[in-house]
């Protein structure tokens, strides 16, 4: 059981590339961190200086209070889950967990019992006579886990483990990942790329873009205060919806204004948003955060607008429409009966109203 | 529809497939048809009205018999499976080493020393024994087995290292690193993982270094002169062929005896061969 701290980590590939760009991260004893990102953010390349697979160009690794920099992986008692299993194939599933542990010249009996156990954890101690081809997608994943945890160790790193598995079973293996970090308790990275397996499985999430840390924190924070515009569009789905408008002073009150659209700004953000009277900001708002105006609404905080799209899912529908010149969807009850060309208004939840600086993009 | 795909398969495929194996197979056939032929038949001409050139009618293994008892074709044999054996397994230790280096280190100048490894597999034999033959001088290792085990690793080595080097560039990477955190050094985890997940590669580079040894001709002419130190190719052309006469029936013998190994080493592996050669592991 162990924090990891990560220190001014860098990473410079031969070729000139910055992967990773003064990180600053504490993993806290038997957290659950997941990094996500899109592809080629660094969240990767962090987690193999982690295991000691990468080297550091520059900066600090702790796990517990020693430095791992120069450790070869073997030293650093960690475990890894590879996106594509990394089962040795020419071992059959028991020697595949028995591995690390007869690398580390455990007894054979503690061994056994080891597997055995992560074995009934896991559901495959039918399978441990098996080669690894023999078994399906979903149980080479089961395998790959069970090769972690029979080593018990200090931290878990776990590469887009269920990115190669079907929709179904990555929904039921994301299940069971989560119950088995409550029943080990032990610390965990988790890196992925994408934002539900992010916002189900971490206890807290890191959101990182072109190297840079761009976020950190628990996963409704993310959610409801985004640091700045590229977190607010990558967490949730469907992503928030940004219109850029001009912000001026009328009347005692500040506007947001773009072509056939007047905002009020939202008294709790009026004082924030002052300072950019006179410019250009962007106002983003989720699509739950928008619903068909009816009688109640405040005028202010509503328009007009003819529906695009119409995507019903069933338990929701997806209203897609254009406004102050971008394109918007609002997610509304699956009661509401809409066409595609019907005029309609448009209400939003002044509660929950972003603006984003236009050129840094860093929320307001 | 149905009978016309039929025959369609029949032209495309069945006949241009039976002639393909009979092209193939026919100097087997002839080798075989040849060795057992008695001597009357073999040097009479075809022309006369009872000739029979396809097969025999008084079928003998008396070639067979004085071949083994008149020649030294049991030295020759043993010299040849020996040489062929110590020189693969030579070529194979270096080439699974080289190779992985090459696949997987990343050190300055590894490409240029791929490429120079590759170049020294095109120089063709016929120069490189020259310069050869003086060192096999030098080093009074002419005229015994050492001189070819030794010498046929100078282009077994490229060829194995360039072959296992392709195949292990297609062995996963994590299985690797997921070795190296399941606590093994990158040495141990190329002993105890790459080379087993490996077999069907190494065994393919075996294969082809054993039977490009089995059939090297010129420098075993070169480096050995007494008769019971020749390998099979060297030893059935120089010893039975004497001036312009043709020992025909002994030639054929030794020839279908000769290839006998090297079709049994083949079809013993032939699966793990074309998986070698087509390559790839699935975690």
């Amino acid at each position: 059981m162990a924090n990891v701290t990560i220190r001014n980590l860098n990473k410079n590939y031969e070729n000139g590339f910055h992967a990773v760009k003064d990180v600053n991260l504490e993993i806290r004893d038997k957290e659950f961190m997941v990094l996500v990102g899109p592809s080629g953010c660094g969240k990767t390349t962090t987690l193999r200086m982690v295991a000691g697979l990468e080297e550091i160009t520059s900066g600090e690794i702790l796990i517990g209070s020693d430095v791992v920099n120069d450790l070869p992986p073997m030293d650093r008692n960690i475990a890894m889950v590879f996106q594509n299993y990394a089962l040795y194939p020419h071992k059959s599933v028991y020697q595949n967990m028995a591995f690390g542990l007869q690398m580390r010249k455990y007894p054979k009996d503690e061994i056994e019992k080891r597997v055995r156990e992560a074995a009934d954890i896991l559901g495959i101690g039918p399978l441990l006579e098996r080669k690894p081809r023999q078994l399906s997608g979903g149980q080479r994943q089961r395998v790959a886990v069970g090769r972690a945890i029979v080593r018990h160790p200090e931290v878990f790193l776990f590469d887009e483990p269920l990115s190669n598995l079907d929709a179904q079973l990555r929904v039921q293996m994301r299940v069971e990942l989560k119950r088995l970090h409550e029943r080990l308790e032990t610390t965990a990275i988790y890196v992925t790329h994408d934002q539900v397996e992010a916002m189900t499985l971490g206890d807290r999430v890191v959101v990182m873009k072109d190297g840079w840390v761009q976020q950190v924190g628990e996963p409704l924070e993310l959610y409801g205060k985004p640091a700045n515009k590229f977190v607010a569009g990558f967490i949730g789905s469907p992503a928030m919806n940004f219109v850029d408008v001009m912000i001026s002073d009328a009347g005692g009150a500040l506007w947001a204004d773009a072509a056939g659209l007047r905002l009020k700004v939202p008294p709790h953000m009026v004082e924030r948003v002052r300072a950019h009277a006179g410019e250009r900001v962007t106002l983003g708002v989720r699509p739950e955060a928008l619903h068909l105006a009816n009688g109640s609404d405040q005028p202010d905080y509503s328009f007009a607008t003819a529906v695009d799209v119409v995507e019903p899912l069933g338990n929701e529908i997806l209203v897609n429409f254009r406004a102050g010149g971008a394109p918007m969807v609002a997610r509304v009850d699956p009661a509401v009966r809409v066409k595609a060309r019907q005029g309609i208004r448009v209400a939003l939840d002044p509660e929950r109203v972003h603006f984003f600086d236009e050129k840094s993009g860093a929320a307001i | 529809m149905l009978i016309e795909r039929k025959w369609k398969k029949w032209i495309f495929f069945y006949l241009p497939m039976a002639a393909f194996i009979v092209f193939t197979l026919f100097p087997f056939y002839w080798m075989a048809v040849t060795a057992m032929r008695p001597d009357e038949e073999l040097y009479r001409t075809w022309r006369q009205a009872s000739a029979t050139p396809f097969w025999t009618l008084a079928p003998t293994l008396e070639h067979f018999r004085n071949l083994l008892q008149t020649t030294a074709f049991p030295h020759w044999l043993w010299n040849t499976m020996l040489i062929a054996l110590v020189s693969t397994a030579i070529s194979l230790v270096c080439g699974m080493f080289a190779g992985y280096a090459l696949a997987r280190l990343k050190f300055r100048g590894s490409e240029f020393l791929g490429t120079a490894i590759f170049v020294t597999y095109l120089v063709p034999q016929t120069l490189l024994f020259i310069p050869l033959a003086d060192i096999i001088r030098d080093m009074h290792l002419g005229n015994t087995p050492w001189a070819l085990m030794l010498t046929y690793p100078t282009f077994l080595i490229p060829f194995c290292t360039w072959l296992l080097m392709g195949y292990f560039k297609t062995i996963p990477k994590e299985l690797e690193e997921c070795a190296r955190i399941d606590g093994a050094t990158r040495f141990g985890a190329m002993i105890r993982i790459i080379f087993p997940v490996a077999i069907p590669g190494i065994l393919s580079a075996g294969i082809f270094a054993f039977t490009l040894s089995w059939n090297e001709f010129i420098y075993a002419l070169i480096f050995m002169s007494s008769a019971e130190l020749k390998t099979v190719p060297v030893g059935v052309v120089s010893e039975l062929i004497r001036g312009d006469i043709f020992f025909w029936g002994q030639l054929m013998a030794g020839a279908l005896l000769g290839s006998i190994p090297v079709a049994i080493v083949y079809s013993f592996f032939v699966e793990y061969y074309v998986t070698g050669l087509t390559g790839s592991v699935k975690g």
